[in-house]
């Protein structure tokens, strides 16, 4: 599947190389400040990951980096050029794909075309010319095998497969397409954890392809397993920021579940016992 | 990690397939055995097209004169005047929204044909094309509304219908004294007009009517764009899950516009039939309609939230509307009856339709 992977990736990318550079950018809904000096950074060849609660601002941060809302502070920068998205359609264009926990593939549509939504293959031109169906079926077929993903029928509604294999799908769809950043979701959030491995193994793939990869979580265990780069958001904010080699487990889990504010909380629990 | 990866191959062919036998074991017994019963279970036509057989063998049995060749051809017209608007809001359905004004609109289309070329003394056919630009900018509007607010189209094409509804008779009685226009078969280009919208042939001695065959054609495209094209793709994807379509690069807006505009042109296409068959159009006609349009797409296995449906079973939806108002006047029932019916299929296919999303979105590899 690593093979796949790196057959497909842009053989331009270079470990290490910048992909997405944010400078202080920040967001803002009207009155209310959803996130506000974030410095980030996407390597090539890099997981970056970001973890925070719920509010914490994580969606917001993949919302601007996958083009679905424009940010409002600061600059975002891809390839080393300024840019300002204004649809989905942008991002994807500037090889930046997004693939969402429980948005990721349309469950009643069946896998290839799923695979191919978006991209579809057609043998014409003209707006109603039909698509290379047989050529889009055998395609999806041979990639997903590839990469190790055994679909009984690629007829099958996707709906029908389990949650890991849609993550899995949706992944290899976006590098297929050429993603040179791959944002994940929360992609293991609904996961059991079999489905989940299969889901991290995918990511650690697609990282050693040299795609950037950014993974957003609230689990610091995944995030550990792959990671590189550390972000931990708290109301918007960032509130820590470390390489792979500054940070322990157990210093991300402490960070993650609260850190002091749970140290003062179990200081105050103890003094009301007595 | 280059080594644990090396080892990924063996390490996820070794993981998966304990997974999927376990749950292979489980689904044989339940599951039909061949992909071939499941690709037609998982059709979306194939409970009305039961359905449509033994409604068909019924009205057979029963009703002597409905097994007459010139009763079937009755029966296809029927099916047609709500087939070809049908077809339309099908697709849109499948694109996950509503059109509650397709009913009326067509009486605006054909008002609007019928008045202009009578008041102003124009050719009939500058009518028919300026009605056709209404269709589309009305739909337009519509579904440039839906997008742009965010509100259920449900209630935008709610609105939509009152108001055409009260401009349907408002603006007819201010121009006419009444509420039906006046009869516009004198005006030049009737006759043409006619022979495209309302005419009708012979095939062996019984006589069909041409909307038969316009929409027997709008199926055939409907289908077409709907299984075969990017276009169909899309529309099936943004009813079925929008936001996953929005973030794969899938235009929604402009698709479900389209859908919108679709409608207009059908519900066009059948004012213009009414038009140009009956030389005159009754202003307070057509509500109501609306829901047979809605019922027949869902009847021919449309689900009520989108993405999931297809142009030929929404067809069948529309034949057995035509079966069942036909059949009730051959067995000589009393008609009142033919509502009640229609309130017993939808529920009957709203039940068929949860069993088949049920079936075809549980897990079984």
């Amino acid at each position: 599947m690593t093979d796949t992977l790196s057959e497909h990736a842009d053989p331009t990318l270079h470990k290490g190389e910048p992909l997405i550079q944010m400078t202080d950018v920040g967001k803002s809904y009207g009155a209310i400040r959803a996130l506000s000096g974030i410095n980030l950074q996407v390597g090539a060849g890099e997981v970056t990951c970001v973890l925070g609660d719920n509010g914490a601002g994580k969606s917001t941060l993949i919302k601007i980096m996958s083009g679905l809302h424009g940010h409002t502070e600061g600059t975002l920068k891809v390839d080393g050029e300024e840019v300002h998205f204004g649809s989905p359609r942008e991002a994807l264009d500037h090889g930046i794909a997004t693939v969402y926990q429980d948005l990721a593939v349309v469950g009643l549509m069946e896998v290839w075309r799923n695979f191919f939504l978006g991209s579809e293959l057609k043998a014409g031109n003209w707006p109603l010319a039909p698509m290379k169906i047989k050529e889009m079926r055998e395609i999806a077929d041979t990639e997903l095998k590839k990469m190790g993903i055994t679909v009984k029928d690629i007829n099958q509604p996707i709906g029908t497969l389990s949650g890991g294999q849609r993550q899995c799908v949706a992944i290899a769809r976006a590098v297929y397409f050429g993603a040179r950043v791959l944002i994940l979701d929360e992609p293991t959030a609904a996961l059991g954890v079999k489905q989940s491995g299969v889901v991290l193994k995918y990511t650690a793939a697609a990282r050693d392809a040299g795609l950037g990869v950014v993974f957003i979580t609230h689990n610091p265990h995944h995030a550990y397993l792959v990671g590189n780069h550390f972000i931990i958001l708290k109301l918007g904010q960032r509130v820590l920021d470390k390489k792979r080699s500054e940070v322990t487990l157990e210093e991300l889990t402490a960070e993650m579940a609260g850190g002091r504010e749970l140290a003062e909380l179990s200081h105050e629990l103890q003094s009301t016992q007595r | 990690m280059s080594q644990s990866l090396s080892k990924t191959p063996p390490g996820g062919s070794g993981g998966q397939p304990p997974a999927s036998s376990g749950s292979a074991a489980t689904a044989p017994p339940t599951k039909a055995p061949t992909p071939l019963m499941t690709r037609l279970l998982g059709r979306p036509e194939i409970g009305a097209f039961l359905a449509a057989v033994v409604i068909y063998l019924f009205f057979f049995i029963v009703a002597p004169p409905f097994r007459e060749a010139s009763s079937f051809s009755t029966v296809l017209y029927a099916s047609s005047q709500v087939g070809i608007v049908a077809v339309a809001v099908g697709m849109l359905m499948i694109g996950g929204e509503f059109d509650l004004s397709a009913g009326v609109a067509s009486i605006t289309y054909g008002l609007t044909a019928a008045l202009m070329c009578y008041q102003l003394s124009v050719n009939m056919w500058l009518g028919v094309i300026v009605s056709l630009l209404l269709a589309l900018f009305i739909g337009f509007i519509n579904g440039f509304l839906v997008q742009r607010t965010g509100i259920p189209s449900f209630l935008i094409t709610l609105g939509t219908f009152f108001i055409l509804q009260g401009a349907n008779l408002g603006v007819t009685k201010l121009l006419t004294g009444s509420v039906a226009t006046k009869n516009v078969s004198d005006i030049e280009g009737f006759a043409s007009a006619k022979a495209i919208f309302a005419s009708s042939f012979d095939i062996g001695g019984v006589s069909v009517k041409i909307t038969v065959v316009w929409w027997l054609l709008f199926v055939a495209i409907a289908s077409w764009i709907l299984t075969r094209t990017r276009i169909g793709n899309w529309i099936f994807a943004v009813g079925g899950n929008a936001a996953s379509a929005r973030a794969v690069g899938v235009p929604v807006n402009k698709v479900k516009i389209g859908l919108f505009m679709g409608v207009g042109v059908m519900a066009w296409f059948y004012g213009m039939h009414l038009l140009f068959a009956f030389n005159t159009i009754q202003a307070g006609q057509g509500v109501g309609q609306e829901f047979i349009y809605i019922i027949a797409a869902v009847v021919g296995g449309t689900l009520l939230t989108g993405g999931f449906g297809s142009a030929i079973g929404t067809a069948i939806g529309a034949f057995i509307f035509g079966m069942v108002t036909q059949g009730i006047v051959y067995a000589g029932w009393d008609p009142n009856w033919f509502k009640a019916f229609l309130g017993v299929m939808l529920l009957l296919a709203v039940a068929v339709n949860l069993y088949v999303k049920k079936l075809s979105s549980t897990r079984k590899a």
